[in-house]
């Protein structure tokens, strides 16, 4: 840390702001948030980076290919097949393993389509505010009054069950929530004074949208992200789970509980083998857990606002 | 005119006109199909003059306008068209009315969502209240982190954990719901318990934060703080304070959740193989059947539609402030 120096023409505001600015590295700061984390936080935040080195490292971690097939079907947990093996003979905990990196990816992909689309048209629609806006809200309003599992399922039997339609469906339905809530935080910065200021300088939509609106407006929006991510992820792994999301040989983990779901009535027999069928389940809900921890103590150190819900 | 019939009519007629526009996109999945659905559903092998006779069936000779409002009216009278399923190259039809599909089916699905409706939402309301009650409490905090964490967990790991416990462990009950219209009623009761336990525990965590919340908003406002300050009994402050300015809350939440239930449904009809609509419609997804879809669809949606707004209507009735206007 170095003390405020005084140039020497004298002294100067801006000068002091940029000393004081540059007092704590952003690395500073960031550690300084960190350790005022409450341990439910700490608990999410490492439990996230497990799954995303998991899922980054995949093929480096996982013992066989997550679609290969070996002689053994239903095989117990053993030192080669930590987990079993499934119907097919295929390697549960490679698969679960591989599941981490396709289905974290697909609804990380997912979420920011949908905070592409919802967030860019949210923003368009608070600062123009004419018939557009209108159409906008009134067509949102429609899709919301559907359930958008019930919704998804429809789209999904026209056009059929692949990945990239599961993304391009499930993200347009959520991004119908993320334009409610970008309209809505924006148009209370729209009305301020320096927004005015820019829009009489001449400055673009693009320029206002992304200069002055976006920073102020972050909080919120990087709360909602989290929370979106939950949501996508449980109804990606729902739809997968009834079959029609995810296709197979693709490891997923909602395909997966559906894949060994009959190993359950195996349970006074041989308890590993019911508790196969769970492992992705539980991992499914670990990380929703983990990603609402961390949401939470973001909403309370941004602003006192929190989501009852 | 009184201002509740006012506000009633214009929540009502905009209701009226999601449902109709909710029924458009329903009605225009069809039209979306490529082009080639007709040689999907009657196999490779489909003369063209059956491919052709089959499209005419379905009407696509014809203008949108007028096939939605036939489509319309057939709905109307209870006519939901004809499966896709059950038809082949030949041209031979064995297609099975969507209605006579649809039919038990609803029944199971309004069975269970019934049973499920009457042990959540007393008990979901019982908890929110005392919870709100003795808020910061260890009872609070209890109850608090335990729905916290049910909220997390997708509908079929819950379905499954009952399953393993109660069922193979434990076998106290069956993990197959099958039932029928011929099953006794304490037979259907009992071979639903699990599915309706896990609709319940999945409903009750969401329904029982809401409420939680909704009555600790109207505790802090300052008529109840006044009444307390006056030395009115607690049980008072709640009785005359509190519940009329919350029933309006409470119903939204009751009705959000019920409508809840119907997306939930869809997933644990799935792991408990109960023959109910949810499960219907994920067949015939897996088979693109889009008569069935669609009719189970706008079930769903109307049934969701129509919740949200019989809750609105309630907390405009209940609302004191437009009950007794200036």
């Amino acid at each position: 840390m170095n003390t405020p120096t005084t140039p020497k023409g004298g002294y100067s505001a801006a000068h002091e702001v940029t000393q004081v600015k540059t007092r704590r590295s952003f690395l500073e700061n960031i550690w300084r948030t960190l350790k005022t984390a409450p341990p439910t936080a700490w608990f999410g935040m490492i439990v996230i980076s497990v799954y995303l080195t998991v899922a980054l490292f995949a093929p480096l971690l996982a013992p066989h290919g997550q679609a290969q097939v070996f002689p053994m079907a239903y095989a117990p947990w053993s030192d080669e097949f930590r987990l079993g093996t499934d119907a097919l003979g295929r390697d549960v905990f490679s698969r679960l393993i591989y599941g981490a990196r396709n289905t974290i990816g697909i609804a990380v992909a997912t979420t920011l389509l949908a905070f592409l689309i919802g967030g860019s048209l949210g923003l368009i629609a608070a600062i123009s505010r004419n018939w557009l806006d209108q159409a906008l809200s009134r067509f949102v309003d429609v899709l919301m009054a559907i359930p958008s599992l019930i919704f998804a399922l429809m789209l999904l039997s026209i056009f059929g069950s692949s990945a990239t339609n599961l993304i391009f469906i499930i993200a347009v339905l959520d991004a119908t929530r993320v334009f409610r809530l970008t309209r809505a935080v924006a148009l209370n910065v729209v009305v301020m004074d320096y927004v005015e200021a820019a829009k009489l300088r001449g400055e673009g939509l693009m320029w206002i949208m992304r200069r002055e609106i976006l920073p102020n407006i972050m909080p919120p929006l990087v709360a909602e992200f989290g929370l979106r991510f939950c949501f996508v992820f449980l109804t990606i792994a729902a739809l997968s789970f009834l079959g029609v999301g995810i296709q197979p040989p693709t490891a997923d983990w909602g395909s997966m509980v559906r894949e060994n779901a009959g190993l359950i009535q195996f349970a006074e027999y041989d308890l590993t083998a019911a508790l196969t069928p769970m492992i992705p389940a539980a991992a499914i809900a670990l990380l929703t857990v983990a990603v609402n921890f961390v949401v939470d103590w973001f909403l309370h150190q941004t602003s006192g606002l929190r989501d009852e819900h | 005119m009184h201002p509740i019939l006012t506000t009633i009519i214009q929540r009502l007629g905009l209701g009226f006109l999601t449902l109709f526009v909710v029924s458009i996109i329903i009605f225009s999945a069809i039209e979306f199909l490529p082009g080639d659905f007709g040689e999907a559903v009657l196999g490779q092998a489909a003369l063209p003059e059956t491919v052709e006779a089959f499209r005419r069936e379905l009407g696509l000779d014809k203008p949108p306008i007028e096939r939605y409002l036939s489509w319309v009216g057939n709905v109307l009278s209870g006519d939901l068209g004809n499966s896709f399923s059950g038809r082949n190259s030949s041209g031979v039809d064995r297609s099975r009315d969507v209605w006579t599909l649809i039919q038990p089916r609803l029944a199971n699905t309004l069975f269970l969502a019934s049973m499920t409706a009457l042990v959540a939402v007393p008990l979901a309301l019982a908890l929110g209240i005392t919870a709100a009650l003795y808020r910061n409490s260890l009872y609070d905090r209890i109850v608090n982190s335990t729905t916290l964490t049910t909220i997390s967990f997708p509908e079929f790991f819950v379905a499954y954990i009952l399953i393993l416990v109660f069922s193979t462990y434990f076998k106290v009950f069956p993990s197959l719901a099958n039932i029928s219209d011929s099953t006794p009623f304490l037979e259907k009761t009992y071979r639903s318990t699990l599915p309706a336990l896990a609709l319940t525990l999945v409903i009750v965590a969401h329904m029982m934060r809401m409420t939680r919340a909704a009555i600790i908003n109207l505790l802090a406002s300052p008529y109840v703080e006044m009444a307390q300050l006056k030395g009115v009994s607690k049980a008072k402050v709640i009785l005359h304070h509190v519940l009329p300015n919350a029933w309006a809350p409470i119903v939204n939440v009751i009705a959000f959740n019920l409508a809840y239930l119907v997306v939930g449904v869809v997933v644990v009809e799935v792991v408990f193989v109960y023959p109910g609509l949810g499960q219907l419609m994920v067949d015939a997804v897996s088979s693109r059947d889009i008569p069935v879809v669609q009719a189970c669809a706008l079930i769903f949606a109307g049934t969701y539609i129509l919740l949200n707004l019989f809750a609105d209507v309630i907390s405009i009735i209940t609302n004191p402030r437009l009950l007794h206007p200036r």
